[in-house]
């Protein structure tokens, strides 16, 4: 049973997270006065990418682009989908956050193996990235535990119950304003896009990823957005009562993510570490600070 | 009468060479299941890489952008050639470009396509007596599609294109096939054309 609900969620979440791509690509050319592709459009893209033929570089190569898949993968079987869950236990939320670290450390054994300078500048940006965004994110979670004295995501998604005056956006609206920030900076939206910057770059750690390889990346962002949005619909907006109406905040969020990103333009990627720890950082304590004098209602 | 029974053994065998191209394409279209749905999503699904040293590039940006909007047939521009489905030579080739436009193209995963631009990629076009390009793409690397102009204009690219889409879902498209079968004689040519030199990467 564990075994044919894992794989109805792989599945829920590639689909919908290929969606979500064909959505984006949509709202982008709306935003500039283009007509753009149809909404299905990344469907097909990813069915030509497996078709296509393609080399390796070498073992690493090869693996570190299955362990980025898998890593998604096994994070996402610890999201509660609506009122669906497939894992659950106390803590998940830190194998969570440690296991979204596996997709991108994947990657770079990956790109450093494949020898291109672009993909070794392209994923060392990544991960300095990460660390930017990281820490401001992590000092939110930690007051939002310490209020409900609990580290497992459903039950953090139960302690929101209630309308929307629960939600954790009403009661932390500093550390919602963080964790949506930060988001940005997991999904690679733009003013934190250093490290794809296909124009300066050539599109980074990708840049030696073709065919199947690609595909297989594109799925894995797809899983990846997927998680890091329904993390912080989780988190912040109460879940959702049944998986049609998460599945209805994670498109909200994103819209909104999508409509920001395309108004802003590219950071340098000391200017994106520099712009975390100043104001993401600084609200994220105050966050705490209230939570520890005053507390939440 | 002798001259009807002339034209009647002409009629006969123009009907038989027109059966015979009739089988042809019958013949041709016998791909297997699988083929017939990459060709599909091919066709829908064009990553291209422009590789713009002539005038051509300045045609392409209005031809992605709002007024014209490529991406609504599927076509965007992709960064790198192992990304990339189709090349799109814009523009005269001096005798150093070639060879880079040849290292381009053979790290390009296959189904792969070229489009000659203008008339420069035709016959040379203004630069037909230079010594120090090249008159003819073809002679180099297996060009599928020629987009005709000085330069075209985005309408004739977004025509082209169309072109090569259905060039691409009816499975007629050979290009890389004929590079791999006849790789001798671009290679030869093109030994010709760079004096030996084709893999310089300094």
């Amino acid at each position: 049973m564990l075994i044919v609900e894992s794989i109805l969620i792989t599945l829920l979440a590639i689909a919908y997270g290929l969606f979500l791509m064909g959505f984006d690509r949509k709202i982008t050319a709306r935003v500039q006065k283009r007509y753009g592709p149809p909404i299905w459009q990344q469907y097909i893209d990813t069915i030509k990418l497996f078709a296509k033929s393609t080399i390796s570089h070498g073992f690493i190569f090869d693996m570190g682009v299955i362990m980025a898949l898998g890593g998604t993968i096994a994070t996402l079987l610890f999201m509660p989908v609506g009122d669906w869950k497939v894992l659950s236990m106390s803590g998940d939320l830190f194998v969570v956050i440690y296991l979204l670290a596996v997709a991108l450390l994947g990657m770079a054994m990956s790109a450093v193996n494949s020898a291109n300078p672009n993909a070794s500048i392209g994923i060392m940006r990544a991960l300095t990235q990460m660390l930017g965004y990281e820490i401001p994110w992590l000092v939110v979670l930690v007051g939002m535990m310490y209020t409900f004295k609990t580290s497992s995501i459903w039950n953090l998604v139960g302690g929101q119950a209630g309308g929307f005056s629960n939600w954790n956006m009403v009661r932390m609206p500093l550390g919602a304003i963080v964790a949506f920030t930060t988001l940005m900076g997991q999904l690679g939206k733009k003013p934190f896009d250093t490290f794809i910057a296909p124009a300066e770059i050539a599109s980074g750690p990708m840049v030696e990823y073709g065919g199947k390889y690609m595909g297989m990346l594109i799925v894995q962002h797809a899983v990846g957005m997927f998680v890091e949005i329904g993390l912080f619909v989780n988190l912040f907006l109460g879940g959702g009562a049944n998986i049609g109406i998460f599945l209805l905040k994670v498109l909200a969020v994103y819209f909104v993510q999508v409509l920001v990103g395309n108004v802003l333009s590219r950071f340098r990627v000391e200017q994106v570490v520099r712009f975390h720890w100043k104001w993401p950082m600084v609200l994220a304590f105050v966050q705490s600070i209230w939570i520890m004098v005053v507390g939440v209602r | 009468m002798p001259g009807y029974s002339l034209h009647r053994e002409n009629e006969d065998q123009l009907l038989d060479e027109l059966m015979q191209q009739v089988r042809n394409k019958e013949k041709i279209d016998e791909r297997s299941m699988w083929q017939k749905i990459a060709d599909w999503a091919q066709a829908r699904s064009i990553y291209m890489l422009h590789y713009c040293t002539g005038c051509g590039a300045i045609e392409l940006p209005p031809t992605m952008t709002s007024r014209f909007d490529m991406e609504r047939f599927g076509i965007g521009p992709m960064a790198t050639p192992r990304q990339a489905d189709v090349l799109l030579i814009t523009g005269y080739l001096a005798a150093k470009t070639l060879r880079r436009v040849i290292l381009t193209y053979e790290q390009m995963q296959t189904p792969k396509f070229v489009m000659g631009f203008g008339s420069c990629t035709l016959n040379g076009g203004i630069y037909y007596d230079s010594y120090s390009t090249i008159q003819r793409l073809d002679l180099y690397l297996p060009v599928d599609l020629y987009i005709a102009g000085c330069m075209p204009r985005p309408e004739a690219i977004i025509m082209g294109f169309n072109r090569l889409k259905q060039m691409i879902s009816s499975g007629d498209i050979q290009g890389w096939k004929d590079y791999e079968k006849r790789h001798d004689w671009y290679r030869k040519n093109q030994d010709k054309a760079l004096k030996g030199e084709v893999y310089v990467t300094r």
